[in-house]
């Protein structure tokens, strides 16, 4: 059941092997990529297996769009390479399974999926979302986390399960058929991940920067630029949808924000450093965020705009020791709309 | 009574004494599950000097007296066991000296843990005491008599091992000096002189009143962090903790096991709290303290959980406000742990002598240790919370307090702050010529026997 659509043929024939040579953490020659390609699509052992950073971007390298990070996963478990120790693996998922307290509610559109950060549905104010229902808690949680554990399993568990209460507690009887996605995880689980393992969706869903881009059009007489420069710490949940990136740069060209060219943006965006650190890799950690917060000071940016929450809770002290203002995307976008309405 | 209550009033104003039924009631407990035992007379004293006239006039009376510092040691050690006075020590409360230089600050037995962490804050921000995890209003003199442990305990050992001299009102009435200050203005060590302090240390008050004490201070570091390691068999923890401990980078190592929330049930949690102060020396501790362990790290059987900077402040606070939600846990306010001294060999027997006493009993149990000294010895916790409203909790409590107690001590450990009852388990398991050296250097100290009457005695 659910298994994952993935053809190893268009593997074998690959050529390029983008999904390897363009990895940010692991470096490879073509032809040694070639050679543990052939391992991984032979089950066999491989430095892929336990070097893999679980950064998600080999899922948007694949020019097939063959899932080939999924199937580094499947593999990871398979074999039991697991990317992070046994104990906080295990811990984690106690720490994120469904409550199973969930009760049906009356929502009405646009419903906001808050995913499972209640400490963040403060953020959810204002104009930007004025007359919106939300919704959040851990029997709604997209469970796509489980790709940095080595853990489709969990996936396969819970993301049904999530997906049937989102649409049996809340859409169903409330006559609603789509979702606002506040994090790029729950947006690529429904869109991208969910469909690679052959699992349905009934409702539709969109984008949080979508959402917000449209709000902006809306309320453009009430924005003040924000007029500064700005640093976008783009996810790894945001490899699987890129092409939902082009929002960002919609949001900032509306509020006046300018998204200075910097090395690592866009498609050589870096980890946040959170998953390497629970794969204890607290070296490659350091590394990756002493060049990713050089580059943002190097910019002369004054904010750090994020829309993963974990990002934000692992980069915000250290951005802001920079002197940088960390913030969520959705909270600059209130700045811009709110100093005006003061 | 009537002339002991005006020859203490006296002594120390009428404002400071009472034999009311209020303040003998407060008087009669602490927050732990012994009972209630109701002192006659409440006194507080301003001074060394009235100290020693309270004992002088209790001694000619052979009334008992009972020190009292904060009141917070949950074992009733504090208790009016035969009644007479309750010394409460927080009115000589002055923090008379801190010795930059010398790290050494001297202060008044009613200190507590709060005002000295705040003066330090304030006027010496380079340095910092051992502070133990109790509310700020323990006292500094209390948790050194107790040999209580703190967060810098891991390097440091017990807080006793940072004490640098006392002074002393012995049951007779003269006041003493021991360490350093008998002889110099300077109080910045016990020894090379006899050292004489352990005759009030680890007693429970049985042989005279502190009054005032110098303990050693260290480097307050600008930069801390927090490593919390988690694996799942207890075997492997001595290990792991003596690993860690090898690179003596750490302030504080402190184990714990609890069973809420449900993602720690069933987990073994190490914390490693250090501190430098550069952010380059931070990453090379952490380091190497990484390193000591990599071999756990690598089967992947046990690993740091990642903790974005919010989360580890609970960790790195000092002390830890955590702990007081457990203490509530079965509201009612009840709350009471032994605390046991063994060598960190007997982890895992220790921890599932834990595990069978909480479910053998059904209390909500809370286990962990603090790592004394670089592995030298632990004190391992087993704490039970209970609802003071509720005579069958205190009861169930009392019943697990006691059976750790016992096994704790049958195990090759020492209750730590024991309550009498299980002052008693440790004398039957003492080697009889040191009991019999306790008496009589009791009967020296006090030979009308005054002093905390009811501990470390037989029957």
């Amino acid at each position: 059941m659910y298994e994952l659509n993935y053809d190893p043929q268009i593997c074998a024939k690959c050529k390029t092997c983008d999904c390897l040579m363009k990895c940010q953490y692991i470096d490879f020659e073509l032809a040694e990529a070639r050679v543990e390609k052939e391992k991984l699509l032979n089950g066999q052992d491989t430095r892929i297996l336990q070097e893999c950073t679980t950064c998600y971007s080999c899922e948007e390298y694949c020019p097939a769009g063959n899932h080939p990070f999924y199937q580094i996963v499947e593999r990871q478990e398979e074999k039991g390479f697991l990317p992070v120790p046994e104990p906080i693996t295990k811990q984690q998922l106690t720490m994120m399974e469904p409550r199973g307290t969930i009760t049906p509610a009356s929502v009405s559109a646009p419903v906001i999926n808050m995913c499972y950060f209640p400490m963040l549905t403060d953020s959810i104010r204002g104009k930007l979302y004025e007359n919106t229902s939300m919704i959040v808690g851990s029997d709604i949680f997209c469970n796509i986390m489980w790709l940095h554990f080595g853990k489709n399993s969990a996936i396969r568990e819970r993301l049904p399960r999530m997906i049937d209460n989102i649409q049996q507690f809340y859409l169903k009887d409330s006559g609603v058929e789509e979702v606002v996605c506040y994090h790029d995880e729950c947006y690529g689980a429904y869109t991208q991940l969910a469909p690679a393992f052959g699992i349905e969706v009934p409702f539709k869903v969109v984008h949080l920067f979508e959402y917000l881009s449209n709000k902006l059009d809306e309320l453009s007489d009430q924005i003040t630029p924000i007029n500064a420069k700005v640093a976008y710490q783009r996810p790894c949940s945001n490899r699987l949808i890129p092409q939902t990136q082009h929002w960002v740069d919609d949001i900032f060209q509306k509020i006046g924000a300018d998204r200075v060219p910097r090395e690592y943006d866009r498609d050589n965006a870096l980890c946040c450093g959170q998953v390497l650190r629970a794969q204890q890799r607290d070296d490659l950690a350091d590394d990756v965020q002493k060049r990713n917060l050089d580059d943002m000071q190097q910019a002369g940016v004054a904010y750090c705009v994020f829309n993963c929450p974990v990002c934000m809770f692992t980069l915000a002290d250290a951005v802001a020791e920079r002197g940088i203002f960390p913030i969520l995307m959705s909270d600059l976008c209130q700045a811009a709309v709110e100093k005006k309405a003061e | 009574m009537k002339e002991i209550l005006q020859a203490l009033v006296e002594i120390v104003g009428t404002e400071f004494v009472s034999d009311q039924p209020e303040e003998r009631y407060l008087y009669s407990m602490d927050p732990g599950t012994m009972p209630a035992r109701e002192p006659d007379f409440v006194v507080m004293p301003d001074s060394t000097e009235q100290v020693r006239q309270v004992l002088l006039l209790a001694n000619q009376h052979k009334i008992p007296v009972v020190p009292l510092g904060a009141g917070l040691v949950l074992s009733g050690l504090s208790r009016a066991l035969k009644g007479g006075i309750i010394l409460d020590m927080k009115r000589m409360n002055r923090i008379i000296e801190v010795n930059e230089m010398s790290r050494y600050a001297l202060v008044e037995a009613g200190a507590s843990q709060g005002m000295l962490q705040a003066y330090l804050k304030k006027h010496h921000p380079r340095l910092k005491h051992s502070a133990p995890d109790a509310p700020p209003a323990a006292t500094i003199a209390g948790n050194v008599c107790i040999h209580g442990s703190g967060h810098i305990s891991h390097a440091h050992g017990f807080h006793s091992d940072m004490l640098n001299g006392l002074e002393v009102v012995l049951p007779t009435g003269e006041v003493t000096r021991l360490g350093s200050c008998a002889t110099s203005d300077y109080w910045f060590s016990r020894a090379p002189l006899p050292d004489l302090a352990g005759l009030f240390l680890g007693w429970a008050g049985t042989t005279g009143v502190i009054t005032k004490l110098a303990i050693k201070l260290y480097p307050n570091y600008r930069f801390n962090d927090v490593g919390v390691f988690v694996c799942e068999d207890a075997r492997l923890m001595p290990d792991i903790l003596y690993r860690m401990s090898e690179t003596q980078m750490a302030e504080d190592l402190t184990a714990w096991m609890t069973p809420k929330p449900d993602w720690a049930r069933g987990f073994l949690h190490s914390n490693i709290n250090y501190g430098a102060n550069t952010k380059e020396e931070l990453i090379w501790k952490r380091n190497l303290i990484r390193a000591s362990v990599s071999e756990y790290i690598d089967r992947k059987i046990a690993g740091f959980i990642p903790m974005p900077a919010a989360m580890k402040q609970p960790f790195l606070e000092v002390p830890a406000r955590q702990l007081s939600r457990f203490a509530d846990v079965r509201k009612g306010g009840g709350f009471e742990y032994v605390g046991v001294i063994m060598p960190v060999d007997l982890f895992a027997e220790a921890y599932e002598l834990g595990l069978e006493i909480a479910s053998r009993l059904s209390v909500s149990y809370s286990l962990g240790a603090r790592i004394i000294g670089i592995n030298h010895c632990m004190m391992f916790f087993y704490a039970y919370a209970f609802n003071r409203a509720d005579p069958a909790d205190v009861q169930r409590a009392q019943r697990a307090l006691e059976a750790t107690n016992r096994a704790a001590v049958d195990m090759g450990g020492i209750p730590w702050k024991a309550e009498a009852p299980a002052q008693k388990e440790i004398i039957r398991k003492m080697d009889p010529n040191m009991f019999a050296l306790m008496n009589r250097i009791r009967a020296v100290l006090d030979p009308a026997g005054i002093m905390n009457p009811g501990n470390w005695e037989i029957d």
